[in-house]
């Protein structure tokens, strides 16, 4: 279920940047429709319930499997269940047209050695910090060959997108150039060995923070938030997502490939060799990051926040947090209420933020599960 | 057209004749101007179906001109000493994906400490990234190199960078013969890719190689290399056929044939030399001068021949390489080894120091006479690095280096008022 703020003005874009590519009506519609599955206590999709038009793509037996099997990815990756959900999506959204640009990292090094890549797209691989202006080029190509059929798709991982490949990011975002970026937030560099990023979160041991000393972990204070720094870009369309609701993720791909321009999707993707957490737990621990707040779900367009994806039960940080090789230092050899308090703080921000909890409080008591499409 | 005209605008309209499908441009002199030239040619609607993308900065400049030659557009983008070292990573990733990019290099000189003045630092530093490297020797060369780099970058599927030296050329006006679109048309087919984007064949290009194949990758940019140094003479004949004047080519051998000493250049100062060299004929010394305008492939085989029976060489060069000297001079010397020569490495112009032909005739008295030394900084201000040196050994902590000079010739030149 997705709740909508309807007070925003759709006229939205007063400093005009984007003259001529805002679309005749602002959609509010939420990019997932509400679908009720009465399986209380399970989380899952449920295709078979569901009429043919409105199943997902992945359950297509025509999909495009951009990413296909054969690929190097450790067991229970996130990135490669969110990236594999994701260009599939796009591929279906644009009729197979679509050039994908991919940052170094992870992702490309585990699906392309050859002779076994595993894409099934047109695909490139330039460099670790110039995605987003690769894929600028492509699309600037096919705008100058008349091919804008074919969509531009760039993704990277959270070193390549809000570290190394920062400035590029907002250059393409600034001139608002038609290309889908998505970004696979495993919160470290992962390929180089788990490293901290601009996207590690505070207290996380890695290997350049390690869990050492008496403040064990990243520091407090730091990092950035890039979403919000799409949104202040006021391109038409950002939103987050997790593997923890392909079908969330899937849908909003597909509204991001129903507008033109600079678009931002950042997915959180769990990494089970850097976070510490068995191969199975992957979309458990991406749920616990949403159900607790601490990664927050939610639209904007043209800069401004259109809908988020509201708590279904909201449990404490510190059941995100327990579960984590990367954030044992807070519960052993002495437990760190402290730290576990400041982390549940920007848990309650992020809730107050993005409105995530409409009804107030914690929807404890069971009701009818929701899922989403 | 012949017509009176800066060179960066001649550039920028010979750029246009070859209809580049993707412009991208960020500014730096000595380079500006050309994208400046270009920005209103597309903007006054006269190149349709061509995308100027202003970037914001020479890394993005490369990355974008990278996905969109790779998507098959015809590409172009221009830049200049730091901006050349900004996007080092993205240089050398073009070449080794094989796209046939186009970039004009207004050679300036490196810092710190920063100068916009010319010299040949800039390039010289990217001698070994794999792309081919023309130096134009005049603006009417500087136009015509970049119609022929099109050609030979998108035969060979390799990146072309034309350098032309910054304010010297980029900023004179002369009288060029700007080529023009219905020739260039005839002289340069469509771009045909060897390798393309296209969700229709989708294919993977920039995986991850490993040793198993990375030595023959390598090895075929080389190969592709020497493809050029057959192909940049035919182009040049092939230009010369259509457009009716000389330019380009591997070398620009002149008065070489009887000569003893010949004088090895890139760029404009080659005119100041040929100067040189004509009144020293006048009086009986045999002497020429050897152009080279690919310096990436190096031709050394041409080379070669063209310095034939000679005695010695010296080298003019606008740069050099830290710790050992003349970077032109080793690759001549290379180009000379079966039979190998007297040569002397000449450093000269850096930064924009003025290259006087009084200065060449005297540095040339002692290189005829063999009694010039192997590495020589024409014109060096010896008193000045004398006086640092000793400041130097008196005082640990004696200053940043480059403003105490600074401040010793504000102080010479007070006291001379
Ligand atoms: C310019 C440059 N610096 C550093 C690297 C080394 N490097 C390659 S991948 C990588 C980490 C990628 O991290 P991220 O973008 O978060 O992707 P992940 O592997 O976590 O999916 C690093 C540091 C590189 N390839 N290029
Ligand atoms: S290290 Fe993490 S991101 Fe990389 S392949 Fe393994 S699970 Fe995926
Ligand atoms: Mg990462």
């Amino acid at each position: 279920m997705t709740t909508h703020d309807t007070t925003i003005d759709p006229s939205i874009d007063p400093a005009g940047y984007h003259r001529g590519l805002i679309p005749e009506v602002v959609h509010h519609e939420p990019a997932t429709k509400p679908v009720k599955f009465y399986q209380v206590g399970s989380f899952a999709v449920g295709n078979r319930l569901l009429p043919l038009e409105v199943r997902s793509v992945q359950s297509d037996p025509n999909r495009t499997n951009a990413l296909t099997s054969g690929h190097r990815a450790c067991q229970g990756c996130g990135e490669a269940l969110g990236a594999r959900y994701a260009l599939d999506a796009a591929m279906h959204a644009a009729d197979g047209k679509i050039v994908a640009v991919n940052a170094t990292g992870c992702l490309e090094v585990f699906s392309t050695p050859y002779p076994e890549t595993s894409w099934r797209v047109a695909w490139l691989h330039s460099l670790f910090g110039n995605a987003p202006a690769v894929a600028s080029g492509v699309a600037a190509a096919y705008k100058a060959m008349g091919r804008e059929d074919i969509r531009v798709v760039a993704q990277g991982g959270d070193g390549g997108t809000v570290d190394i490949g920062f400035g590029c990011l907002s250059g393409m975002f600034e001139r608002n150039d038609d290309v889908l970026y998505i970004c696979y937030d495993n919160e470290a560099y992962m390929n180089t060995g788990i490293q901290r990023s601009g996207a590690t979160p505070p207290a996380a041991r890695t290997a350049t923070t390690q869990a050492v000393g008496d403040e064990p972990g990243n520091v407090f204070g730091q990092g950035k938030d890039l979403p919000r720094i799409a949104m202040a870009h006021e391109i038409p369309y950002v939103a987050t997502a997790s593997v923890a609701d392909l079908r969330d993720l899937e849908a909003k791909v597909h509204r991001a490939m129903s507008m033109r321009g600079a678009r931002y999707i950042h997915v959180m993707v769990p990494c089970p060799l850097g976070w510490g957490t068995a191969a199975s737990d992957t979309l458990q621990i991406a749920r616990l990051a949403t159900q607790s707040g601490i990664f927050p779900v939610f639209e904007a367009e043209y800069g401004e926040v259109v809908a988020s994806s509201p708590i279904r039960r909201q449990v404490p940080v510190e059941d995100y947090l327990k579960g984590q090789k990367r954030f044992a230092h807070l519960f052993k050899p002495k437990r760190r209420d402290d730290v576990i308090a400041r982390m549940q703080a920007q848990a309650d921000r992020n809730i107050r933020r993005y409105n995530l909890l409409p009804q107030g409080g914690s929807p404890d008591a069971p009701e009818a599960t929701e899922g989403s499409l | 057209m012949r017509t009176q005209i800066e060179g960066s605008l001649a550039v920028a309209q010979a750029v246009a004749a070859c209809r580049p499908q993707v412009i991208c441009a960020y500014p730096i002199s000595p380079q500006t101007h050309i994208v400046e030239g270009l920005s209103a040619i597309v903007k006054r609607g006269e190149l349709p179906g061509c995308e100027y993308v202003n970037v914001e900065s020479e890394f993005a400049a490369m990355s974008v001109a990278i996905g969109s030659s790779a998507a098959g557009a015809r590409t172009y983008t221009a830049t200049a000493s730091q901006g050349l070292l900004f996007m080092v990573e993205a240089v050398y990733n073009a070449s080794g994906l094989g796209l046939p990019i186009v970039m004009t290099v207004a050679n300036r000189a490196i810092g710190a400490p920063i100068n916009i003045w010319n010299d040949h630092t800039d390039a010289m530093s990217q001698r070994d990234s794999g792309w081919i490297q023309l130096y134009a020797e005049t603006n009417q060369e500087a136009a015509d190199l970049h119609v022929q780099a099109f050609r030979i970058a998108e035969e060979l599927s390799l990146p072309v960078m034309v350098c032309m030296d910054g304010f010297i050329l980029t900023h004179a006006v002369e009288e060029v013969d700007v080529p023009e679109a219905d020739d260039v048309a005839r002289f340069l087919p469509p771009f045909a890719p060897r390798q393309v984007l296209d969700p229709a064949d989708p294919v993977s290009i920039g995986a991850m190689v490993g040793p198993e194949a990375f030595t023959e990758v390598r090895y075929l940019a080389h190969d592709r290399q020497m493809q050029a140094l057959e192909l940049i003479p035919q182009v040049a004949a092939d230009f010369a056929e259509v457009f009716g004047r000389d330019s380009g080519g591997l070398v620009h051998p002149y008065l070489t044939e009887d000569a003893e000493t010949i004088v090895i250049a890139l760029g404009s100062v080659l005119g100041t030399i040929k100067d040189v060299v004509d009144e020293r004929r006048e009086k009986g010394e045999k002497i020429g001068v050897l152009g080279i305008t690919s310096f990436r492939p190096f031709p050394l085989r041409a080379i070669e021949a063209a310095i034939g029976d000679a005695k010695r060489f010296v080298c003019l060069e606008k740069a050099f390489s830290v710790g050992i000297g003349g970077i032109v001079a080793s690759h001549v010397r290379m180009a000379m080894s079966t039979h190998p020569i007297k040569n002397y490495t000449v450093v000269a112009g850096l930064g924009g120091r003025v290259i006087l032909k009084t200065s060449l005739h005297e540095m040339l008295d002692k290189a005829v006479t063999d009694s010039l030394e192997a590495l020589t900084f024409l014109d060096l201000d010896t008193d000045l690095v004398e006086r640092e040196l000793a400041r130097t050994r008196a005082d640990r902590r004696s200053g940043p280096a480059a403003e105490n000079m600074l401040r010793d010739l504000g102080t010479v030149r007070a006291a001379s008022v």
